[in-house]
C-alpha cells in the first residue's frame, strides 16, 4: 500500500477560471490533493499503483461550491436530510454548500453549527458549511453572536429567506459583523409589499386573480440596503437577484466603488413568471419568476458581471407543499442537480465564456465564504467535477437524487451532463452507464 | 493659583496649564484628605448644592464629601426632592435656586447639553457632575490625577479605553483630557458601540482587545449597561465578555506595568474579570474613588475664589 491513494485523470480538458486555464491535460491526485496537472504528466506512463480514470476528452474543472442550500436539518427531514442533499449535491457536480439557517430549530447558536458539522462528518460526501442567523430565531430583532458563531465555523449571517426588515438592526448587523470580516447575506425583500403575494405582480398575476409580489419589492430593500453599506463599511451579499431594476441598482452600485457583491439562481435566467402557467406550483418561487425583461436583464448581469454568483437556491419540498391551491403552495424549487447544466446553458447560448461561467458557481462563491476552494492548481483540495459539456439530456424530476422532487425544471432539455464528482480525490458519484447513453 | 473659568462644564476650553493647577492643587487635599485634620475652612460660609438629575451615590458623594471637607454647607437635591417633578422646567429651577444665593450649583443631568442650560442662567459657579453622553469633567480629571500619581506624568503615555465609548461621557472627557495632556489615546469596542465619526477625535479605533491593548500604559475600562447587551448593540454578555471582557489573557498584551482603571460602579464578568478588577499590583480603581474627592475639592477650591483673597 502506498501511503497515500494516488489517482491519474487522463484525457482531461483541464479548467480553472481562478487563473484562466484551459488546457488539454492529466491531473495527479496525491492524498486527497492536486499534486500535479499539465499537457506533459504522465507522457511516459502512469507509474505503478496509480488508479486511473480516464476522462475521455471531458472537461475537468473545480467542483462547484454553492452559495445556498437548505439540507433539511435540523427539523425538515420529510423534505431532505443532509445525506439526500449530498448525495443531490455530488450528482451535480458540487464538492461544497453552504447551508441555510431557516431549519427548525434555527441555527442561532453554536450548538446549531456544531449539529450541521457533525452530520456532515457522518454523511462524509460533499463539504458542508453552515451560516448562522443574523438575527435570534431569524426574528429580524435581536443579534445573534456572530463574534462566538464566527469563531464556531459560521462561514457567513443571514435571515434565509427572510429579510431583515428594520434598517437599525440591519445597520447593527453590518457594522457589528464587519469585525470578524463574515458576509451578510440578505434576501432582499421589503415584506410589507410583499405581504401574502404568490407571483410576481403583472398582468398574468392580475388574470389569474393571485395576489402580486412587486418587483420594487425587491429594489427597494435592496437600495435601503446598500446605503446602509456605505455608512457601515459592511460586506454584504444580495441573494437572488431576480429584477432587471436590481441588476442596474448593484451595477451602478459596483461602479460607484461599492464593495458588494450578489448572485442569482438559474430559474431567474431561464425562466419566467408565463412559466406559472396554469397554477404551477413548482414555478412558485421566492423572489418569484419575472417577466421577460428581468430575465434578460439577469443575463446581462451575469455577462457582464454585475452579478458574481449562480446559487443552486436548493429548497426541498415533499409533495403535500406543493399538490395544494398556488396561494397555500410552498415557496421554492431544488436546485442542486440542474445548476451546472442551466449555467452551462449561458455558454451554450453565446452569453459567457465557458471559464466566466464556471467562475460563477466555483472560485467566485469560494472567495464570498472566505474558503480556499474553487480552484484547480497544484496543492489544492482535489474537489473536482468530471462533465461532457455538450451531452444533452432532460431533466426528469423522478431520478433527481434529491428526497424531494419539486424542481422547477422537470422535464426541461439541458446540454452538459456531470459524469463523475470528486471530493478530496475520492469519488463521490459517478454518472451510471445505462444512463449515460 | 487663577483659574479664569466661571464654570466647569467640560474638558474642553481647558488650557495643559489650567488642568495642571487643578491636579497641583488636588494633590494637596489627597494629603488633606489623609491627614487626621481632614477638614479646612476655604469654602467657610459657601454653600454648594447637588443638583442630581439622575441616580447617583459616588459622585453625589463623592462631592458633598469634598464641600465638607473644605468647611463648606453641602445641601443634596435629588430629581424625586425637587421641583422637577411637579412640572418646573430647568429654567424655573435656574431663577429659584439664584433666589437662594448659592455659591456652587453641582449638576448632573441625562440630557447632553442640560447643565449648559442651566449654567447660562444661575449666578453660581456651576460644575457638571456629567451631562447625557457629552462629559463628566471631574471624573476625567481624576483618572488623569491617578495616572499622573502612579507614571509621574500623563504625556507620552499610551491610554486604551475599552467599552461602551457610545454612550460614556467618561469616555468623551478622558479623550478630550488625554488629547490635550499629550497622551495617545485609543478606543476599544466593537462597531456597535462606537460613535460613527470617533476616529476624527484624534484617537486610534480598534475593533480588538489584542491589537488595541498591545503596549499600553493604561488600561481603562468602562461599564456597560445591562440593557444594551440585550441583542441591540451587542448580542449577549457571553459574546462581550469572551471578545472584550478584560481578563489575565488580554490583558496580557499591554505593558508589564499597564495600569487598569475603571470609572465605577463595575460589571464583574462583563467587561471586567474579577481577578483583574481586584489586582493590588494592576487596579487603581479605588484610588480613583480616593482622588475623586480631592479633585474635586480642588474644583470647588478654584471656582469659589473669586471675592477671596488672592495669596499672591
Amino acid at each position: 500500500m502506498p501511503p497515500h491513494p494516488r489517482t491519474a485523470i487522463l484525457n482531461a480538458r483541464l479548467l480553472d477560471p481562478d487563473s484562466r486555464l484551459d488546457q488539454r491535460g492529466s491531473l495527479l491526485i496525491d492524498g486527497g490533493k492536486i499534486a500535479d496537472h499539465g499537457p506533459g504528466l504522465f507522457r511516459d506512463g502512469v507509474p505503478e499503483g496509480v488508479e486511473v480514470i480516464d476522462a475521455d476528452g471531458a472537461c475537468v474543472a473545480p467542483g462547484l461550491v454553492d452559495l445556498r442550500a437548505q439540507v433539511g436539518e435540523p427539523g425538515h427531514e420529510d423534505n431532505e436530510t443532509l445525506k439526500t442533499a449530498s448525495q443531490a449535491a455530488a450528482a451535480g457536480g458540487v464538492t461544497a454548500l453552504a447551508c441555510l439557517p431557516d431549519t427548525d430549530p434555527v441555527i442561532d447558536d453554536v450548538a446549531g453549527l456544531e449539529f450541521i458539522a457533525r452530520r456532515a462528518r457522518e454523511v462524509r460526501l460533499v463539504k458542508v458549511f453552515a451560516y448562522a442567523g443574523i438575527t435570534r430565531d431569524l426574528g429580524g430583532k435581536e443579534l445573534t453572536e456572530m463574534g462566538l458563531l464566527a469563531e464556531a465555523g459560521a462561514v457567513g449571517f443571514t435571515d434565509g429567506g427572510k429579510a431583515v426588515a428594520d434598517a437599525l438592526v440591519m445597520q447593527r448587523a453590518l457594522s457589528y459583523a464587519s469585525i470578524w470580516g463574515r458576509p451578510i447575506l440578505q434576501h432582499p425583500e421589503e415584506p410589507r409589499l410583499s405581504g401574502s403575494g404568490a407571483m410576481n405582480s403583472g398582468e398574468i398575476a392580475t388574470r389569474l386573480g393571485l395576489s402580486g409580489i412587486p418587483a420594487h419589492s425587491e429594489v427597494i430593500m435592496l437600495e435601503r440596503d446598500l446605503r446602509l453599506v456605505e455608512a457601515t463599511g459592511g460586506r454584504y451579499h444580495a441573494a437572488d437577484i431576480s429584477t432587471a431594476e436590481s441588476v442596474a441598482v448593484i451595477r451602478a452600485a459596483k461602479r460607484r466603488g461599492l464593495k458588494i457583491t450578489c448572485d442569482t439562481a438559474p430559474p431567474y435566467f431561464t425562466l419566467t413568471e408565463r412559466d406559472v402557467g396554469d397554477y404551477r406550483t413548482f414555478f412558485k418561487l421566492s423572489p418569484p419568476l419575472r417577466g421577460e425583461d428581468d430575465r434578460q436583464a439577469i443575463v446581462e448581469g451575469l455577462a457582464d458581471g454585475t452579478i458574481d454568483c449562480i446559487t443552486s437556491d436548493h429548497l426541498p419540498w415533499n409533495q403535500d407543499a406543493k399538490r395544494v391551491p398556488f396561494a397555500q403552495a410552498a415557496f421554492g424549487s431544488v436546485g442542486l442537480e440542474t445548476l451546472l447544466p442551466l449555467t452551462l446553458d449561458l455558454v451554450h447560448k453565446g452569453h459567457m465564456s465557458l471559464l466566466d461561467a464556471l467562475a460563477t458557481v466555483t472560485v467566485k462563491p469560494a472567495a464570498i465564504l472566505g474558503l480556499n476552494l474553487g480552484r484547480l492548481r497544484t496543492g489544492a483540495a482535489a474537489d473536482l467535477v468530471i462533465f461532457d459539456a455538450e451531452r444533452p439530456w432532460r431533466v426528469d424530476a423522478e431520478a433527481l437524487h434529491s428526497k424531494s422532487k419539486n424542481s422547477c425544471f422537470d422535464k426541461h432539455p439541458v446540454q452538459g451532463r456531470v459524469l463523475r464528482t470528486l471530493v478530496d480525490g475520492r469519488t463521490v458519484f459517478t454518472l451510471a452507464p445505462a444512463r449515460a447513453g | 493659583m487663577r483659574f479664569p473659568h466661571r464654570h466647569l462644564l467640560g474638558i474642553e476650553g481647558l488650557s495643559p496649564a489650567q488642568i495642571n493647577t487643578i491636579l497641583d492643587l488636588a494633590d494637596t487635599y489627597v494629603d488633606q484628605n489623609r491627614s487626621p485634620n481632614k477638614k479646612s475652612d476655604v469654602l467657610r460660609g459657601k454653600t454648594v448644592v447637588n443638583l442630581f438629575f439622575e441616580n447617583s451615590t459616588r459622585t453625589r458623594t463623592s462631592f458633598e464629601l469634598a464641600a465638607k471637607r473644605l468647611g463648606g454647607d453641602a445641601i443634596n437635591m435629588s430629581v424625586d426632592g425637587s421641583s422637577v417633578k411637579k412640572g418646573e422646567t430647568l429654567l424655573d429651577t435656574a431663577t429659584t435656586l439664584n433666589a437662594m444665593h448659592l455659591d456652587v450649583l453641582v449638576v448632573r443631568h441625562p440630557e447632553s447639553g442640560a447643565v449648559k442650560l442651566l449654567a447660562d442662567k444661575v449666578n453660581c459657579a456651576v460644575i457638571s457632575g456629567g451631562d447625557g453622553a457629552h462629559e463628566h469633567p471631574t471624573q476625567a480629571l481624576l483618572d488623569a490625577l491617578t495616572i499622573r500619581r502612579n507614571k509621574g506624568r500623563l504625556d507620552g503615555l499610551t491610554v486604551t479605553i475599552c467599552g461602551d465609548i457610545l454612550h460614556s461621557r467618561v469616555a468623551r472627557s478622558n479623550i478630550q483630557l488625554l488629547n490635550i495632556m499629550g497622551a495617545r489615546v485609543r478606543v476599544v469596542a466593537p462597531p456597535t458601540l462606537l460613535p460613527r465619526a470617533i476616529g476624527e477625535l484624534s484617537v486610534e479605533v480598534h475593533h480588538d482587545m489584542a491589537t488595541g491593548l498591545k503596549d499600553a500604559d493604561i488600561v481603562m475600562m468602562l461599564r456597560l449597561q445591562m440593557e444594551r447587551m440585550q441583542g441591540q448593540f451587542v448580542p449577549s454578555v457571553r459574546e462581550y465578555y469572551h471578545f472584550f471582557g478584560l481578563d489575565y489573557e488580554k490583558l496580557a498584551a499591554a505593558k508589564p506595568d499597564a495600569l487598569i482603571m475603571h470609572p465605577g460602579p463595575m460589571n464583574r464578568g462583563v467587561e471586567i474579570d474579577s481577578l483583574v478588577a481586584d489586582d493590588i499590583n494592576r487596579s487603581v480603581i479605588l484610588q480613583q474613588v480616593e482622588f475623586g474627592v480631592a479633585v474635586r475639592m480642588a474644583c470647588l477650591d478654584l471656582l469659589t475664589q473669586h471675592g477671596r483673597n488672592d495669596p499672591a
